[in-house]
């Protein structure tokens, strides 16, 4: 067993896996990370076959000091990373050995960045999961002085791998499709809602995060209704018709109306955008969403694909253009070349 | 329990990996057992691909593995449904049964009083038709393990107060629209409580965290509040509940 030492916690920092699913009937919601992308992107880096139990940063990191030689994957939000005072390249995988102080600071965008350990956490699992869930006290945020056990990395002598990320920690487009609620909306609300510029508002946290605009987006028919089962991804409308997107952590049952549904490929667009960024969502037919869709297993199998070893001279990365160096969509330096 | 309006069930998809069956929009009595129904009997008899089975109040959602062929499933959801829709509208025989100690009154239910009255009965026929009723886990949701139990008698159709009481304890019992939560932990509440047991419904560290599942039987037995009091202490949280399986 190897200890992850948290001397350190600047952002909110939480133990996350991908959830326990299957207890809706029970009332509990899935939980887990809020960017699962991150998370699948931290299990190709390492040459994970599943993904591994992390720790979610929220905002900011912290310091951290291992007590045997573990690789540790950074993915999700970029944020500013140091071992022993030495910059390390986000989305990328990075040996750690005990004694070395690794320093993770603010989010330079987005807002969940993960540390991955290479043998995962192996904190107590409940139902079958690792993940904090915090509105129901299962778990709770990891403060200095925390020490976390982790597997032992399978391959500490594996080479240090990076990933060019996919562009999500500015806002931009998500795509949403009709939910059982979309036709109780006038289709002048909806495509006054489709036309509409939000602004990732001030209200946000895992159970939730809030559009904010000056429009307001409601249905005669949200007075009396049912409640319902919802679930992450739901564009909830409060009864003064401001939306809000259910995210890992939100109930399963509410009585508000939801207009659709984000795409799941497109959650971590939402998850990601830091207030006052701007989100646009897209109706997407229902078609071409079964068309887009992928399983969460073939996400990681294309990720691990496009895993590349990280200590390369430029001059002889022949297909550098592909790789997203200039793109105003992410931080700019995370493909750094140490 | 009849409804004159008659049903629509409405199959509709959630996300890209489930449907929702769907008996009304509102909470008519008669979609809420049509939604009981449903639940019952595909959970005896799950279609191929179905991984997850969810009811709410008047809706049963179905979520399925992506290999599935879901027009096929839809289809049969939608048979499956139109027969819920035009057979007998009674609740489902239960197959377990819940007895949970309740304390009525005074400290224990400060609305007790109000609640009565606004039924048309005094406080003792109240408690004396509660601990009568046959009632049901209708759905679980809001919380963990959280029960919404019914459906008391058309009298007992109290509207939601108009002013929340800011904080009712965990375990509390109140009522509203003909039906009881009991809450797993403190709340807000625009429901009048009646009581408080000391089971609690949602316990991480017991060996089942949220043991109710939708359409259990639920019959509450009257207790004195020191026997609550002394039910608090067990370090279970199932507060003297007990549990009967019928059939």
């Amino acid at each position: 067993m190897t200890t992850l030492s948290i001397t350190r916690a600047d952002g909110i920092l939480t133990v996350q896996d991908m959830g326990r699913p299957g207890h809706l009937a029970q009332g509990l919601s899935r939980g887990g990370a809020m960017d699962r992308r991150a998370l699948l992107e931290a299990a190709a880096l390492l040459g994970a076959r599943a993904p591994l139990a992390a720790i979610e940063m929220a905002g900011a990191g912290g310091r951290f000091s291992v007590d045997a030689p573990t690789r540790i994957a950074l993915t999700g939000a970029p944020m500013s990373a140091t071992l022993d005072g030495e910059a390390l390249r986000w989305n990328a995988t990075h040996l750690v050995q005990p004694g070395q102080l690794l320093q993770i600071g603010g989010a330079r965008a987005g807002v969940y960045g993960y540390l991955t350990p290479a043998g995962g956490i192996r904190s107590e699992p409940w139902l079958e999961s690792r993940a904090t869930h915090l509105s129901i006290g299962i778990g709770t945020t990891l403060a200095a002085g925390d020490a976390l056990p982790c597997g032992d990395d399978p391959a500490p002598e594996r080479p240090a791998h990076g990933l060019a990320p996919e562009s999500r920690f500015d806002g931009g487009t998500f795509r949403v499709i009709d939910g059982p609620h979309t036709a109780l909306f006038e289709a002048d609300v909806l495509e006054a809602f489709y036309a509409t510029d939000f602004t990732r508002g001030p209200r946000g946290n895992r159970q939730g995060v809030q559009l904010a605009a000056e429009a307001r987006f409601t249905t005669a028919q949200a007075r009396g209704l049912a409640s319902d089962l919802i679930g992450p991804g739901d564009v909830q409308m409060t009864g003064d018709g401001v939306p809000y997107v259910l995210m890992a952590e939100c109930q399963t049952v509410g009585g508000y109306p939801r207009i659709g549904t984000v795409h799941p490929a497109d959650l971590p667009i939402v998850a990601q955008a830091a207030p006052g960024a701007i989100l646009r969502p897209r109706r997407m037919p229902f078609d071409e969403a079964l068309a887009a869709v992928r399983s969460e297993e073939a996400e990681l199998r294309d990720l691990a694909g496009r895993c590349a070893p990280l200590v390369r001279d430029p001059a002889t990365i022949h297909d550098l253009l592909s790789y997203q160096l200039v793109s105003g969509a992410t931080a700019g330096d995370d493909l750094d070349l140490d | 329990m009849t409804d004159p309006r008659p049903l629509d069930a409405e199959v509709l998809p959630v996300g890209l990996d489930g449907y929702l069956v769907r008996f009304a929009l509102t909470p008519e009595p008669a979609a809420m057992t049509a939604a009981r129904r449903f639940a019952t009997r595909i959970g005896e008899a799950a279609p191929e691909g179905v991984v997850e089975i969810a009811a709410a109040l008047v809706s049963v959602l179905v979520r399925f593995a992506p290999s599935t062929d879901r027009g096929a499933l839809e289809t049969q959801l939608k048979a499956m449904a139109d027969e819920i829709v035009s057979g007998p509208l009674d609740m489902p025989a239960p197959t377990r049964l819940w007895t949970i100690p309740v304390a009525f009154g005074g400290e224990e239910g400060p609305q007790l009083g109000q609640a009565a009255q606004a039924a048309g009965l005094t406080e003792a026929q109240a408690v004396h038709e509660i601990c009568a009723a046959d009632l049901r886990v209708l759905t679980i949701g809001f919380a963990p393990g959280q029960p919404y139990i019914g459906l008391m008698p058309e009298h007992w159709n109290l509207p939601r107060l108009s002013e929340l009481t800011p904080s009712v304890p965990a375990g509390a019992l109140v009522v509203a629209v003909r039906q009881f939560v009991l809450f797993g932990a403190e709340s807000a509440t625009g429901w009048q409580q009646v009581g408080r047991a000391a089971f609690r419904s949602f316990a991480p560290a017991r060996a089942e965290p949220m043991p109710l599942r939708g359409g259990d039987a639920i019959r509450f037995a009257r207790a004195p509040a020191d026997e609550i009091a002394r039910l608090s202490e067990d370090t279970d949280r199932m507060g003297g509940a007990s549990l009967e399986v019928l059939r």
